[in-house]
């Protein structure tokens, strides 16, 4: 078939001004399709067309959310930036962990495509996600994945959670990436709108970081990797820019394909071309394809690039030049290479069996020029494409619904606590979640030395000295459903905690803020709030947002999900052989409470297993968090401590019987000192959410010193039981006995039930 | 043209956990496929055993001098068409073939998970493996019992004892025909078994097999993550619970060290 079908050249454009085009269908509105004829000064070729209507989307523009992320970098102080090589705005951002190693993270959605087709939208989004990290010149050395599904009975609920947790094995176990760690949470407000999210972190030393662009005229452009399809065309903008709704067709052909092989031997390639310094800038392609690559690559350059298009290799060769542009097949990266150095990178595209294909070179025009066959179909301003997309300030006012809701205080308790206990853990939210985990490899690499269900993963970096992260990812959509504003500061404060839990000292923050369409004033406001939220909490707690994702329109008909800010929080061992696991193990070590317990029940797990959602969500002391994460640290750093496990969803209950079934070693525990300190009943003792809280087991040696450090930091502690290997039970004194065994059946039953 | 260490080019390597007796100059060559995943798992434990570990790159035609190689897990070619199916036609593997089945002194070949399904593959060993019965993934701590302690790799055990590394897997299944697996029970070439419940539904509960001479041995769980205190599973086969302390599968490298020294 003769490459010259139809071809919609600039000179045609000029020629026919007149000519309609289908900007509707692509999804932009009239203003955004005005503004592209002015830039232009002509109307726009089909193919430019398809540039500037996927690279304008919400999801490539951040065009609703972009006046309130400036926040980010506004309250970021200079103390903040110390550990910071790279800062948001590049393909992930880059913290500096000492010994001249360098961490790379990042959190990113996958919600549409996942809902449409979710293997392949969960396997695409570990694709996408790794690829970031990548080309910041990294090796990928663990993945997580927060997970959020509808409720867990209804009946789409099962396709859902097989295909995504399928979707994600499948593609991260073949990539030889560890899983460690995530979270799965059901709700009936995700419905029609399940959150995939997938984080990716990765290492490399301070010398080899990498940067998107496109610098010194004359390089030269390649494109390498699979072959382009007609996948994912429009993923980002028809797609991932709006919500779901019954009377549209169906999405299917705008969700990716992937090829886990394709992406393992790219890594490895990857990482050869970084170490014999072959490439000068590159990019990997995900959302909006060879337009984001291109446009990105040559205005974060010298400003210009020129590209023969028929140069692409395609795995269909019935693509137009539109469609080329806007496929998101996966698996491909653009490199900029030296003329000097095209033998040495053919040479480790050949070592590796990776196709590739040489677009065409850098310019210093200020033009990107793409030809087809010779004829120019795209001749823009690459800033005007990636950058100079519109920016809204969308119209947000609080809801008018919410002090209604906030009134609803939750009054319920309960006299049987062992009952409640058994039903809290059975529980949706707060049961195991082995049997998705357990469809995870934890153990590629050999460098895995916390991995769920204990508080963080955590990795080893240098195998010398155990230099190492710890991750963990959190958000309570119900807190922020209740406040906005708290629900993220609560989201970043468990993150936080947990990474300190765990024993590393926290560092850093990547977020995916998940919310409903920012055309809704109340989804806006909620987005707003959360912001303003993170990023206050951010520079309280001294530790920058690196980088992340907004997911917008996770709404299907005109319900939203409830506001989703997932937080992933970094923090950096000296030697992670110092971490602290969640569960005790010595006999006759004893178990402490830390921090303050109130009366906080509202939005809480208990509340959710009654049907309730209202009030407003617990206190949030982000000073008492700092005190506590120094107290964690410092005892699991001088072996003060032989288990952590911080108190968040469902309370000391859920807290006690973790730490219980972790290595499966019972414990006494006594709550009535504590009700009488706090002012509480047993109930609120056992079931409230507040925070700044963590049992610790202390071996008996170390009680003193344990308790002079808590007192000299002014911290509340209580000393709550005593571990007890005799007995195989959680033994809640004077309250109820329960069973290890029965406990275990009760948390581990439930998702086989529904899934197995 | 010979490629050096492909997939560990960046990897610091660290000094070896033993260096008495002549261990160290046991060469173990670990072979690396494109989709090759556990490679450099393998060559940690070969070292922490007290041997030196080689990349062997699956396009060489030369096995570099070892004196034994591991054919690591992961998805070679992706496992598109069936696991090992194309790995097995690699050059590399015809020196191994060759050098396997060279009668008395073969060179030892242990084939973990995915190189196991590339030894069934390459006909080093019998039998096959399909899907796990749960049809999904699973990754576990898994109790073995070594049923055979007189192969060149297992020599290190005693025969019946227990030991627990981690299983992690897709298509994991074991199956051969009743013929074939008489035969494997009765020439004492089940050299491991499933011990509890079975994971996968494999023939047997068979977890691994040898071939007639022994030095060809294939596992599907992992014994190079049950190595080193700190990264293993989360307990022994002798009932410790240690916060991923469990180190049961180095006397697989050890057996085989100890075994070329001798």
């Amino acid at each position: 078939m003769s490459k010259k079908f139809n071809i919609d050249t600039v000179a045609n454009a000029e020629a026919t001004p007149g000519q309609a085009l289908p900007w509707a269908e692509l999804g932009l509105k009239q203003n955004e399709y005005d503004r592209v004829v002015e830039i232009l000064g002509r109307r726009p070729t089909g193919a430019e067309l398809a540039m500037y209507s996927v690279m304008w989307s919400e999801h490539c523009s951040y065009k609703s959310s972009k006046v309130h992320l400036r926040q980010f970098g506004d309250k970021v102080t200079d103390a903040m930036k110390e550990h910071l090589l790279v800062g948001i705005g590049e393909n992930a951002g880059v913290v500096d962990i000492g010994d001249g190693w360098a961490v790379t993270f990042k959190v990113e959605s996958h919600n549409h495509p996942s809902f449409v087709e979710p293997y392949q939208g969960a396997a695409t989004g570990v694709g996408g996600i790794v690829r970031d990290i990548i080309s910041m010149g990294a090796r990928p050395v663990a993945v997580m994945d927060p997970l959020r599904f509808g409720a867990i009975d209804h009946p789409d609920t099962a396709r859902l959670v097989h295909g995504i947790v399928a979707g994600i094995g499948g593609y991260g176990n073949s990539l030889g990436l560890p899983n460690i760690g995530g979270e799965v949470v059901f709700d009936s407000s995700y419905q029609g709108n399940p959150l995939v999210n997938a984080l990716a972190v990765g290492v490399l030393r301070h010398e080899d970081i990498r940067l998107a662009n496109a610098s010194g005229v004359g390089n030269r452009v390649v494109l390498f990797g699979a072959r382009t399809g007609g996948d994912g065309i429009g993923g980002a903008s028809v797609l991932a820019s709006e919500s779901f709704d019954d009377a549209k067709p169906s999405k299917r052909p705008a969700v990716q394909v992937g090829d886990p092989f394709a992406e393992k031997v790219l890594i490895e390639c990857c990482l050869e071309l970084f170490k014999a310094s072959v490439v000068e800038g590159i990019q990997d392609l995900g959302a909006a394809g060879i337009s984001c690559a291109t446009s990105e690559l040559a205005s974060n350059g010298d400003g210009g690039m020129h590209v023969e298009l028929t140069k692409v290799l395609l795995r269909d060769p019935t693509l137009t030049p539109g469609e080329i542009l806007m496929s998101e097949s996966q698996e491909r990266m653009m490199a900029v290479v030296t003329p000097a150095n095209a033998a040495a990178f053919e040479a480790i595209m050949d070592k590796w069996n990776v196709e590739y294909s040489w677009l065409g070179e850098v310019t210093d025009t200020g033009r990107l020029i793409i030809e087809w066959d010779g004829e120019t179909i795209v001749d823009v301003d690459p800033r005007t494409v990636a950058h100079d997309g519109p920016v809204y300030e969308r119209p947000y006012h609080r809801p008018v619904w919410l002090d209604g809701v906030q009134a609803d205080s939750f009054k319920g308790s309960s006299t049987d606590l062992r009952a409640a206990v058994l039903d809290l853990m059975s529980s949706p939210n707060m049961c195991s979640k082995d049997w998705v985990t357990n469809q995870f490899d934890r153990y590629v690499q050999g460098n895995t030395a916390l991995a769920m269900p204990d508080d963080a993963g955590v990795i080893r970096v240098d195998e010398e000295t155990g230099l190492g992260v710890a991750l963990s990812t959190d958000a309570n959509g119900r807190y922020s459903y209740l406040n906005p504003y708290e629900g993220a500061r609560l989201a970043l404060a468990e993150a936080y905690r947990n990474v300190a839990t765990s024993g590393a000292k926290p560092l850093a923050v990547t977020d995916c803020l998940n919310f409903g369409s920012p055309e809704d004033p109340e989804v806006m406001w909620q987005f707003a709030e959360t912001v303003r939220g993170l990023a206050d909490a951010c520079q309280e707690l001294g530790v920058p947002v690196t980088g992340g994702n907004v997911s917008l329109y996770n709404q299907t008909g005109g319900v939203a999900i409830h506001p989703t800010p997932v937080v992933g929080v970094l923090g950096v061992f000296d030697d992670v052989a110092r971490r602290t696991p969640s569960g005790w193990r010595e006999d006759g070590q004893a178990i402490y409470l830390l921090g303050t317990t109130r009366n906080e029940l509202d939005g809480s797990e208990w509340a959710n297993l009654r049907g309730h959602l209202g009030g407003t969500p617990p206190v949030v002391d982000l000073a008492a968090e700092k005190t506590l994460a120094a107290v964690l640290v410092n005892s699991s750093r001088d072996g003060m401590i032989d288990a952590a496990h911080d108190l968040s969803e469902g309370g000391l209950a859920a807290a006690l019987s973790e730490a219980a079934l972790r290595f499966g070693v019972g414990a006494r525990i006594g709550i009535d000192e504590l009700c009488e300190r706090d002012g509480i009943d047993a109930f609120t003792a056992l079931f409230s959410e507040s925070q700044g809280r963590a049992i610790v087991s202390v071996p008996r040696s170390e009680e003193v010193r344990f308790n002079d450090m808590c007192t000299a930091r002014n911290y509340p502690t209580l000393r709550i039981g005593v571990v007890d290997t005799e007995n195989s039970a959680l033994d809640v004194q004077g309250h109820f006995t329960l069973p290890l065994a029965e406990l275990k059946e009760a948390h581990e039953g439930t998702l086989p039930k529904h899934f197995a | 043209m010979s490629v050096e260490t492909p997939l560990i080019s960046d990897f610091q390597p660290f000094p070896s956990a033993s260096t008495e007796g002549s261990l160290a100059g046991v060469r173990v060559g670990v072979v690396t496929f494109p989709g090759t995943l556990d490679d450099r798992d393998a060559m940690r434990a070969v070292r922490l055993a007290g041997g030196t570990a080689i990349s062997l790159w699956h396009g060489d035609h030369d096995l570099r001098g070892v004196d034994a190689v591991i054919i690591p897990g992961g998805f070679s070619y992706g496992d598109y068409l069936r696991a090992g199916a194309i790995s097995r036609f690699a050059p590399l593997m015809e020196q191994i073939t060759a050098a396997a089945t060279g009668g008395p002194g073969a060179l030892p070949v242990l084939g973990i998970c995915n190189g196991f399904q590339v030894l069934t593959e390459a006909h080093l060993l019998p039998g096959s493996m399909i899907k796990n019965n749960s049809l999904h993934f699973l990754c576990r701590d898994q109790r073995l019992r070594v049923e055979n302690a007189d192969t060149l790799w297992t020599s290190d055990y005693a025969a019946g004892e227990e030991i627990v590394v981690p299983l992690k897997n897709q298509d994991g299944q074991f199956v051969a025909d009743e013929h074939t697996l008489d035969e494997l029970e009765g020439e004492g070439r089940v050299v491991f078994r499933y011990v509890g419940e079975n994971p996968n539904g494999s023939r047997r509960d068979i977890a691994g097999i040898s071939n007639a001479a022994g030095n060809v041995v294939g596992l599907m769980p992992h014994p190079e993550h049950a190595v080193e205190p700190g990264f293993g599973p989360d307990s022994s086969a002798r009932g410790e619970v240690d916060l991923r302390g469990g180190t049961d599968g180095l006397g697989i490298f050890t057996s085989v060290l100890k075994k070329l020294v001798g």
